[in-house]
């Protein structure tokens, strides 16, 4: 394990024979991939699929019945969930999960809060270190509100904004965490065209400005065959191919799980 | 900022311009304001129901009584230690409140508070808290040389005492702590994903809690001189959440308006009506309730952005 951080030819993340059971539903079933740094990953599937349970391992929100993850050469269900964006993964939901009574600014400060220093004792007394720490992230996140194209709607309380607006928060509040690893549930769910090509772009430039390795769970498939370096394909919790987006695209499984879906 | 100061500047003045019984009062407006304050910080920014604060109030409260009757302390080195005690109870108590939800947890604190008084009666410490009798204490007076009555005196430092609670309490709840406190109350779930250890900060927000309401027990101990099982009942717990919902939920000014109505309003009730004074204080309470759903301090907001409707913009950008 020596230098697994430093060695750039190891995937950031290694999934090996994850098996996740609800009940009788059997949602993972012995899933294996890796991701390799740097690029865009698409996974794919119909509903039920088992895409948003693996990302869910991935946050540590669910206990895999078996299997190992393994990220930036560290084993990851060694750790609590609360260790995930200090380690480098941030996320958005499939269904928003923001702080609804607070403001966007406040919101993706949250998504900072493993990157600045500072507990109950210090905030109380207002040392030295909190000015320091929250101009710090403050500046950040600044940055990230511009990048996302926040700046109109940066103090206002997020319920109330709009649905894609919104998403464009989730997003930047994942970001703040500095990550390594960017888990996108479903980036494209209720923009419009014009929308679903403007989140091409930005993921293709985020990943670019801020070095990131993306995993990204989508139905729309034009936005995955065309900014995915790699597509991975799950149907009812099996991996039924896993390749270059054309390869995949083509495999004679995935064609047969998404007609057996539209039927 | 200008607001505080003003605020600051009327406390002060007070008890030179009212008379002794009223100065008592305001005392305990004071004393309550903070255990509201408490209450607030748990329920209202983190989310967690309290029914059994009074419990902590008692505690600070018999720390009080305990060391300066047992060990002759003077009564304001009593309070840290007040504080300490309730910190460290509220905390354990917290850590088995997290497996606790809503309605569960409001249940479990609200057995806390109807427990307490039958408690501080037992046999086995009766020689400790004096059993049903309590334990009765000498009024300090103002240092030597200090042109003060007693009951100014005590109201002033319980002023000192309030603000230095205020402004440790508002220092915590902004800032990083601040916003992880309100996150865990807002999506607990994806408080965890953006790297906030849930469990430490629910069990840390308890044990505040209890800090803020044993020191309020502690300065209520020593401005009446007195403890005993039966000031410290559930109607208490019950009257610092009133307080809450009356001022503002998560709202920092909101704590005096709460304890301005849990001081006044059942004397109020008792003039008013001598055969049903609880009728009335509950026909105040919904009146409250109905004329300001989201509090004084929510109703005062409204008004300043009716007035005024740039107000919050430039308040947030003030902040930044
Ligand atoms: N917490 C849970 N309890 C019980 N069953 C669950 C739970 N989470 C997921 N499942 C089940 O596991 C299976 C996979 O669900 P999952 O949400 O991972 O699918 P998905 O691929 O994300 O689908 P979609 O595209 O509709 O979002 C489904 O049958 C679902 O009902
Ligand atoms: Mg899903």
């Amino acid at each position: 394990m020596t230098g697994a951080t430093g060695n750039s030819g190891a995937p950031l993340l290694a999934i090996g024979e994850l098996s996740v059971r609800f009940g009788g539903i059997v949602a993972l079933n012995g899933v294996s991939f890796e991701v390799p740094r740097g690029q865009i990953c698409g996974l794919i599937g119909p509903n039920g699929a088992g895409k948003t349970t693996l990302f869910n391992c991935l946050s540590r929100l669910y206990q895999p019945d078996g299997g190992t993850i393994t990220f930036d050469g560290k084993d990851l269900l060694g750790l609590p969930r609360h260790k995930m964006a200090a380690l480098g993964i941030g996320r958005t939901f499939q269904n928003l999960a923001l702080f609804r009574t607070m403001s966007v600014r406040d919101n993706i400060m949250v998504g900072g809060h493993s990157t600045i220093r500072g507990g109950f004792v210090a905030n109380s007394l207002r040392l030295p270190l909190v000015a320091r720490e929250e101009a710090k992230l403050s500046a950040r996140v600044a940055e990230l509100i511009a990048a996302l194209d926040l700046d109109g709607v940066a103090d206002q309380p997020v319920q109330g904004l709009t649905f894609a607006v919104q998403k464009r928060v989730e997003l930047a509040r994942a970001l703040a965490c500095e990550p390594k690893l960017l888990l996108l549930d479903e980036p494209a769910g209720g923009l419009n065209h014009e929308e679903v090509e403007k989140l091409r772009e930005l993921i293709g430039a985020l990943r670019d400005r801020y070095g990131l390795t993306v995993l990204l769970v989508e139905h729309h498939m034009n936005l995955v065959m065309r900014v995915s370096d790699k597509v991975v394909a799950l149907d009812f919790g099996r991996k039924i191919a896993d390749g270059t987006p054309a390869e995949v695209q083509n495999a004679p499984d995935v064609i047969k799980a998404y007609l057996g879906a539209s039927a | 900022m200008l607001g505080i100061m003003a605020a600051l500047a009327l406390a002060v003045a007070l008890p030179f311009v009212v008379s002794g019984y009223r100065v008592f009062q305001f005392t305990m407006v004071l004393d309550y304001a903070i255990a509201v304050f408490g209450a607030n910080i748990l329920t209202g920014y983190n989310g967690q129901i309290a029914l059994g604060n009074g419990a902590f109030y008692a505690i600070g409260a018999y720390t009080v009584a305990i060391l300066m009757t047992h060990a002759g302390m003077p009564y304001w080195a009593t309070i840290p230690i007040a504080a300490g005690t309730c910190f460290v109870a509220g905390f354990l108590f917290g850590l088995p409140a997290l497996r606790l939800e809503g309605p569960y947890l409001a249940l479990t604190t609200f057995a806390l508070a109807v427990a307490t008084p039958q408690l501080l009666k037992y046999h086995g410490i009766e020689s400790w808290t004096g059993g049903v009798q309590g334990i009765l204490f000498d009024k300090p007076d103002a240092p030597a040389g200090v042109p003060l009555n007693s009951d100014q005196f005590l109201y002033l430092f319980c002023l000192f005492v309030t603000v230095i609670m205020f402004v440790l309490g508002a220092n915590l709840l902004r800032g990083r702590t601040g916003r992880a406190i309100i996150a865990i109350r807002d999506n607990p779930t994806a408080a965890a994903g953006m790297g906030i250890d849930t469990s430490l900060y629910k069990s840390l927000t308890f044990g505040v809690s209890a800090l803020f309401t044993g020191v309020a027990g502690a300065l209520g101990a020593i401005v009446t001189q007195f403890v005993s099982p039966d000031s410290f009942t559930l109607f208490l717990s019950i009257s610092f959440i009133v307080g809450v919902v009356i001022g503002g939920v998560a709202t920092v000014s909101g704590a005096f308006f709460g304890a301005l109505f849990v001081e006044f309003v059942p004397n109020y009730a008792d003039q008013i009506s001598k055969a049903a004074p609880w009728a009335i204080y509950g026909a105040l309470l919904i009146a409250f309730m109905y004329a300001m759903p989201t509090g004084v301090v929510g109703l005062l907001r409204l008004i300043v952005r009716r007035i005024d409707p740039q107000w919050a913009i430039r308040k947030d950008a003030g902040k930044q």
